[in-house]
């Protein structure tokens, strides 16, 4: 058991000293799902299974039911840290935990400004208005009706990865890159919506606005709105999730998760962006000059060994699978290369189909690890010919605190007794 | 002044523009599906601020008069003077946004007064947000931009005066400008 104390010891040196009952549970649950994930680290084919002498069940299973849940032996679940408001908190999807490219729609990472709003369909309105020929207003239902169309696309936290701005420190894949999720995602491309209300001549940007407390409202340059942007009302098959918006969002694939705006009420065809507080105040990227970036909408190219990572534990020397998760903001991944002595050397991974543009990429590398200290890096490219940058090069680009956009190559230092870490190298 | 994001607004538009060459070519067909809203339905869902203030209603207040209402209903998070927290600082930073302990507040951080003001109308308080009346909207704005020296106690703000004034970062910004980083890597010799 000392694996699993030592995996129990990942701590969150960020964690506020006060704490409220929100937070005294949020803790509680987070050492759950520590425990979970300790669990799942050991769980790496590192002890021999106990000998097999039953010939099958010889009594009945359970009965079907109208709506499946996961095997009761699985525990992994999102993280969030203690905040005095959690309807304002976000938390993060467990990557290492995760198969493939689609993030399960109850993992999917969530962001929310002013906590979840409970929302009937039936009562629902998109309003569409402004510099139009035929301002429109739609039901859900009557949403429906246009043509359907759904794409596979991330949708990521342009806040994702920010502690790496700072000193590294003992962490997880999900609590530094956790605010990256992916999904199919269906609805009516906004492309359609714009033909039907007319939009008029000098427009040039959609005030986008949601139904929840704080009225999230962001504004979209009208040129991507006609590129690919959609008003999605389901999710990997099935309705939105109620944290993705329910019962209507907008997708903006590639760009900054805070535009994609949730329960989506309405869209205002105006002629400049509206500066709102969540493109001003926020969502700026400060330089080391003291002037900030403004509109830095586009999710950078980005990728992550998401096995072995912090806080698992390798068995022992011998053959491990690298596995991890690259996409781009810019459009399709065309390479991962794979290092394993901290960026000295690196070889191409296997991409595993489907390899589709601005969506999770799945990659994989045979590695026999010889029992020595190894960093594990893995550094992406897309189709534009973006490389994944180093750390000290995004640094030297931008100071430390811009806070957004991190997107720096991850490393992950493997000790030689098999404990994977978090450093910078 | 107002320049500076209209410049960042086209050049964003013109880089898209050029970029986007796969832009979809709208369809003509035309769905006929939902219907149109009425006046009264727009002009009570729109209730959005331009950083020049156009869309601000008609109402007005004082600092002095934000005062007690900042007291009542900003506090708990914003502290006493709106440097205490726990949640975002509103007051302060001047000067700091250069250094290696940037303080990004409205008073040294925001580029637009009616930003402030469709903000604290949209979704404050935090636990009661849309409660306040214009006028205790202006005023709790008037308060904030007082604490932070931008007004005087006794200044009116309305819907004309509230966009004139200057906020210290307005010209703080710049257009994205990325790619920055990522280049190619030119490989070694084997």
């Amino acid at each position: 058991m000392k694996d699993l104390w030592k995996a129990l010891q990942v701590k969150e040196p960020h964690m506020s000293n006060s704490v409220s009952a929100a937070g005294r549970l949020a803790r509680g649950r987070r050492k759950f799902l520590q425990l979970g994930a300790a669990l799942s680290g050991l769980l790496v084919g590192c002890r021999p299974s106990s000998s097999v002498s039953q010939p099958g069940l010889s009594f009945l299973g359970g009965p079907v039911s109208e709506y499946g849940f996961r095997s009761q032996f699985e525990t992994t679940g999102r993280l969030f840290r203690n905040s005095l408001t959690q309807e304002n908190n976000s938390s993060q999807t467990p990557l290492q935990d995760l198969e493939g490219i689609i993030t399960p729609a109850g993992l999917h990472f969530e962001r929310h400004h002013a906590g979840i709003p409970v929302i009937d369909p039936a009562e629902h309105r998109l309003l569409l208005h402004g510099m139009v020929e035929r301002p429109l207003i739609l039901t859900v239902e009557e949403l429906k009706r246009f043509p359907s169309h759904s794409q596979i696309n991330f949708v990521e936290c342009s806040g994702n990865g920010r502690i790496h701005w700072g000193e590294a420190s003992d962490r997880t894949a999900q609590q530094i890159h956790g605010l990256t999720s992916c999904s199919e995602w269906t609805g009516v491309k906004l492309s359609v919506l714009l033909n039907e209300i007319g939009v008029q001549s000098g427009a040039s940007w959609i005030l986008v606005e949601g139904a929840d407390a704080c009225k999230m409202t962001r504004s979209l340059p009208l040129a991507k709105a006609y590129d690919d942007a959609v008003v999605a009302y389901a999710q990997n098959g099935e309705a939105l999730r109620t944290a993705q918006g329910y019962p209507l969002r907008l997708l903006v694939p590639g760009w900054e998760g805070n535009i994609n705006v949730k329960w989506l009420r309405r869209l205002k065809i105006v002629d400049q962006p509206y500066m709102t507080k969540d493109e001003t105040s926020k969502y700026t990227d400060l330089l080391a000059t003291g002037e900030a970036r403004q509109f830095s909408f586009m999710m950078d190219a980005k990728s992550l060994i998401t096995r072995p990572s912090g806080g698992q534990h390798l068995p022992g020397p011998g053959f491990c699978e690298i596995t991890g998760l690259a996409w781009s903001g810019r459009g399709t991944i065309t390479k991962v290369e794979i290092s394993t002595n901290g960026g000295d050397s690196w070889q191409d991974a296997r991409l595993q189909d489907p390899v589709l543009p601005l969506a999770h990429t799945r990659f994989r590398f045979d590695w026999n690890w010889d029992g020595h200290e190894a960093v594990l890096q893995s550094r992406c490219t897309d189709e534009t010919g973006y490389v994944q940058p180093t750390r000290d090069q995004l640094i030297a680009a931008r100071g430390t605190k811009s806070s957004y956009h991190y997107n720096g190559i991850q490393s992950w230092k493997v000790l030689s007794d098999g404990t994977v870490r978090n450093v910078h190298v | 002044m107002f320049m500076c994001s209209v410049r960042i607004a086209s050049l964003l538009v013109i880089v898209l523009s050029g970029s986007l060459t796969a832009q979809s070519q709208p369809t003509s067909q035309l769905f006929n599906i939902g219907r149109t809203p009425t006046v009264e339905e727009i002009a009570a869902w729109d209730i959005s601020v331009t950083p020049d203030g156009e869309g601000l209603p008609p109402g007005s207040g004082t600092a002095a008069e934000g005062r007690n209402i900042y007291s009542i209903r900003c506090t708990e998070c914003h502290g006493a003077s709106g440097r205490e927290g726990p949640h975002d600082i509103l007051v302060g930073g001047q000067g700091t946004l250069a250094s290696s302990t940037p303080l990004k507040t409205v008073g040294s951080f925001w580029p637009y007064a009616p930003t402030l003001w469709d903000y604290i109308n949209r979704a404050m308080p935090f636990e009661t947000p849309g409660t306040m009346s214009p006028d205790a909207v202006y005023s709790t704005v008037a308060y904030v931009l007082f604490l932070n020296e931008l007004v005087a106690e006794d200044q009116l703000l309305d819907a004309t005066t509230l966009p004139l004034i200057k906020m210290p970062n307005r010209d703080g910004f710049i257009p994205d400008n990325r790619p920055d980083v990522g280049h190619p890597v030119i490989s070694p010799d084997p």
